[in-house]
């Protein structure tokens, strides 16, 4: 009976205090379309493939990222140009394979591929998702990652 | 006044009763999930025109456009009518309710309410308990197991909750001698003399069972998500499934407006025009039981009854009597 009586006069206005005072708090909800989250400048999203600043491409088709990943998920076929420089004249990426890692970006000598930070690129078919070359170096974002300094130290380490 | 006026007024006065009731019902459910979202730091509807106001029309197209489906297994004739059992005796009881104070158009007095019958408040009592058949029937006609529990439960709750519900305004009217509703708002002319300070228990009592009987949180154990799926209108879909939705809440607008009339003084208070008073009152009702659904868990069957007939009951029969012996004093 005690107990009861201190249920009621004390446990029911304290509960009911609670969600009083949480109705007057600033809802965390983020209308996401509209707003997007702080991105963390280490997020590894959708791939882009790097130039040079001459405009020539970086990525030389070693295979090192291919070998490097995981999920099996790089296809690349190489070829040499005029110059007698190497280049990869298929380079593909299956996305729906890719568990976005990084370890193609940590592989990479030439510093050709990174991963972004765009992560909208849902899609109907499955085709749509073998992600191609021409895609990939036109995903290239206009500024400098800042989180390149911290890759060339990550493979220093390792 | 004259038959044929007394028709026409009568006609308006329903009229004019259903239609705020219903739209009272549409937007009641944008207050709910509103103030939901506002308790659980969310924002709640907010697409559908300015702070998502037009959320219920929405609604009410969404749920016109889906398919009316009825089990094989349904007893059809009483799966068909099981819907507007339920939902007319919650529109039935704003007869009795006076929203406002005597007013004169034209020269005539016109009361502010439907009919001023002498037993309104048994009335309004009769009719809400009416509306737990309507879930019973949902229940048993859908041939589905988990309506039929919930059906049972809503009647087994309803049954007990009923008694204290009842016992908890004898009280009051013995206090203003007149069964009423005209009659009762009239004795609270002022702040002090509302029932709800000379009878506070029964008030509390009238709040818990009023939630109990409109089978809301904590006490929703007929439509419990969590274990009988959606209870006795698990089987029902589109515009009856609403109907029951619409029951709910014109059950809660209802009982927040017989909570006014005979607790809160009605249509009475300074300033403001009395018919304001009484939708600023309901209004506070209302927002204090999506309060409640905010704060409190459901209860466990068990403890349902326990807490029914071991606390509630006696504690009602208690200020009955209390207050009969302080009467006769």
């Amino acid at each position: 009976m005690f107990d009861f009586v201190k249920t009621v006069l004390i446990a029911l206005p304290k509960g009911f205090y609670t969600t009083f005072k949480h109705l007057f708090k600033k809802p965390v909800t983020l209308q996401y379309p509209k707003e997007k989250m702080p991105m963390a400048p280490r997020y590894r999203g959708l791939h882009y493939l790097e130039k040079y600043e001459d405009g020539s491409e970086r990525c030389v088709c070693c295979g090192l990222c291919a070998s490097a990943c995981p999920a099996d998920a790089i296809y690349m076929e190489p070829a040499e140009n005029e110059k007698g420089e190497r280049y990869s004249e298929v380079y593909e990426i299956n996305l729906l394979r890719c568990i976005y890692c990084g370890f193609c970006e940590e592989a990479c000598p030439e510093e050709a591929i990174f991963l972004g930070h765009e992560y909208e690129f849902s899609n109907d078919s499955r085709d749509a998702f073998i992600y191609t070359k021409g895609q990939m170096l036109a995903n290239r974002p206009t500024k400098e990652k800042p989180f390149k300094k911290i890759i060339r130290k990550v493979r220093r380490i390792f | 006044m004259s038959t044929v006026t007394f028709l026409i007024v009568s006609a308006v006065k329903v009229t004019v009763i259903v239609t705020v009731v219903l739209m009272g019902v549409a937007w009641a459910t944008w207050l709910e999930r509103k103030l939901l979202g506002r308790f659980q730091h969310r924002i709640g509807p907010n697409m559908a025109g300015p702070y998502g106001l037009l959320q219920p029309i929405a609604d009410a197209i969404k749920l016109i456009f889906k398919e009316d489906i009825v089990p094989d297994k349904a007893e059809k004739i009483t799966y068909a009518l099981a819907p507007i059992i339920s939902f007319i005796p919650a529109l039935l009881s704003f007869a009795v309710v006076p929203v406002s104070d005597t007013l004169t158009i034209f020269g005539q007095k016109i009361d502010m309410v439907i009919s001023d019958l002498n037993i309104g408040i048994l009335f309004v009592f009769a009719v809400t308990s009416l509306g737990v058949y309507g879930m019973v029937l949902a229940g048993w006609s859908s041939g589905s197991k988990y309506s039929l529990l919930g059906g049972i439960r809503s009647s087994a709750q309803m049954i007990s909750y009923e008694v204290s519900y009842g016992l908890s305004i004898i009280g009051v009217i013995l206090l203003a001698n007149t069964l009423s509703m005209v009659e009762l708002v009239e004795q609270q002319d002022s702040f002090f003399n509302w029932f709800i300070f000379r009878q506070p228990l029964g008030f509390v009592l009238f709040v818990i069972c009023a939630v109990a009987e409109t089978n809301r949180s904590p006490f929703d154990l007929p439509e419990a998500e969590s274990e009988l799926v959606a209870g006795y209108l698990t089987e029902y879909s589109s515009m009856r499934y609403s109907l029951f939705f619409m029951a709910e809440y014109a059950n809660m607008i209802a009982v927040s407006s017989v909570a006014t009339t005979i607790f809160l003084g009605g249509w009475q208070g300074p300033i403001l025009p009395p018919f304001l008073w009484f939708v600023i009152k309901v209004f506070f009702f209302m927002c204090f039981y999506i309060w409640i659904r905010a704060t409190l868990p459901r209860l466990r069957y068990d403890m349902l009854m326990n807490f029914g007939w071991k606390v509630l009951f006696p504690l009602a029969l208690a200020n009955v009597m209390v207050t009969a012996f302080l009467q006769r004093l």
